[in-house]
């Protein structure tokens, strides 16, 4: 119990995906314009993250390891996430279309994702069980919901603003995204 | 030949992919610390990023439209895996210091987009000399990065004590917060020193 509460404290704010390991950046960059698409797109991440948690672990644990074949992670874990995507977009594209049109390109993209891969890779680094990866890829993915929805906040307002003309575009979001850092660094003595 | 090096000179200025395409941040911001690893990340990458080019653009009529993405991903991990045993046998400390980020090559979006861009679309030569010239690009810009870090934040290059003694590390640079705020002001001094052909 006391292991999981760690886990989700330290993915969702210490170790945040977004501010701190630096996974899940071109998303990150890409659709924060919007507060209501960033959201859609943290939820999307965070139903691929958790199911690639799973069937990531299934398959290194059952098929991988068994066999001796630990040198193919890396192809299989890209491909188990290829395809939960590829079943994501059809979802959507049924179930919500608004949100399927407003992610546009980045939705496809989810695959090459590196927070996707970056988490599978992580859990198999630190040895977590089957529950443990679950609730890490959850609580990661939170965390990068998190930091995008606060940083689609802050664009959203300095869209409006009077900015610079040399702070255009990626210049001034890559700087916001520093001040942000630096706030989610007071979170590091946390555990 | 003439044709080959305007492709190859592209990836280095034009569109470069970190200052002008921005692609492949995660890396970017991730590990360029010390130069030794923006070296090293910029080589793997190119490594990869030419094999994986000349395969595709071999592959171009065989794959499949509609089946490329998965198709394109097979082969770009196997020449990561290929690259990341290499690494491991041979410069361990490498492997050390970038950890998770070799096997995250396979995602780096710079080599999904030119394979997507570029390569299942031209013939294999060119392919190679614009993987060379988009790799090196990003090894170029990587290692301003970590230059501009490991320097001000450590003030040590490729290890070596380059600032005198009295000179106070400036620790938020190397903290991840000082990876966007250098990469933001770089991309600007670009913007200002190299303007876009219009």
């Amino acid at each position: 119990m006391e292991q999981i509460l760690t886990i989700l404290i330290g993915s969702i704010f210490v170790n945040n995906f977004a501010m701190s390991r630096f996974l899940g950046i071109c998303p990150f960059l890409g659709v924060s314009k919007k507060l209501d698409s960033a959201f859609g797109m943290g939820m999307a991440v965070t139903f691929v993250m958790a199911m690639a948690s799973l069937v990531a672990y299934m398959v290194n644990a059952y098929l991988l390891v068994p066999f001796g074949l630990e040198y193919l992670q890396t192809i299989a874990f890209i491909l188990v996430i290829a395809v939960l995507v590829q079943i994501v977009e059809m979802v959507l594209k049924k179930v919500m279309p608004s949100l399927y049109q407003a992610l546009g390109v980045y939705l496809p993209l989810i695959t090459t994702n590196c927070a996707v891969l970056g988490v599978t890779q992580l859990n198999v680094t630190e040895g977590y069980n089957l529950l443990l990866s679950v609730v890490n890829g959850t609580a990661s993915a939170l965390g990068f919901t998190l930091a995008i929805c606060l940083f689609a906040g802050i664009r959203e307002r300095l869209a409006i603003g009077n900015m610079p003309k040399w702070m255009d575009g990626f210049v001034g979001a890559l700087i916001t995204a520093g001040l942000m850092a630096v706030a989610f660094n007071g979170f590091s003595g946390l555990i | 030949m003439k044709e080959l090096r305007k492709i190859f000179m592209n990836g280095i200025i034009d569109e470069n992919p970190t200052f002008r395409m921005v692609l492949g941040m995660c890396p970017t911001l991730a590990i360029t610390t010390a130069v030794f690893n923006g070296i090293g990340m910029g080589l793997a990458t190119t490594v990869v990023l030419i094999c994986s080019n000349l395969f595709i653009s071999l592959l171009r009529k065989v794959i499949p439209d509609q089946i490329r993405i998965p198709a394109f991903i097979v082969v770009i991990a196997t020449f990561v895996t290929i690259v990341q045993l290499v690494i491991k046998a041979f410069i361990p400390a490498l492997d050390a210091a970038l950890g998770m980020f070799i096997p995250l090559i396979v995602v780096n979006c710079i080599i999904f987009g030119r394979a997507e861009a570029f390569a299942c679309k031209n013939k294999p030569l060119a392919a190679v000399a614009d993987g060379l010239g988009m790799g090196l690009g990003f090894t170029i810009a990587i290692t301003l990065i970590c230059a501009v870090r490991e320097l001000f934040g450590v003030g040590t290059l490729l290890g070596y004590q380059i600032m005198p003694a009295s000179y106070m590390p400036m620790d938020l640079l190397v903290k991840p917060a000082g990876g966007f705020i250098v990469l933001g002001l770089m991309m600007a001094l670009m913007n200002k020193l190299l303007p876009k052909k219009a």
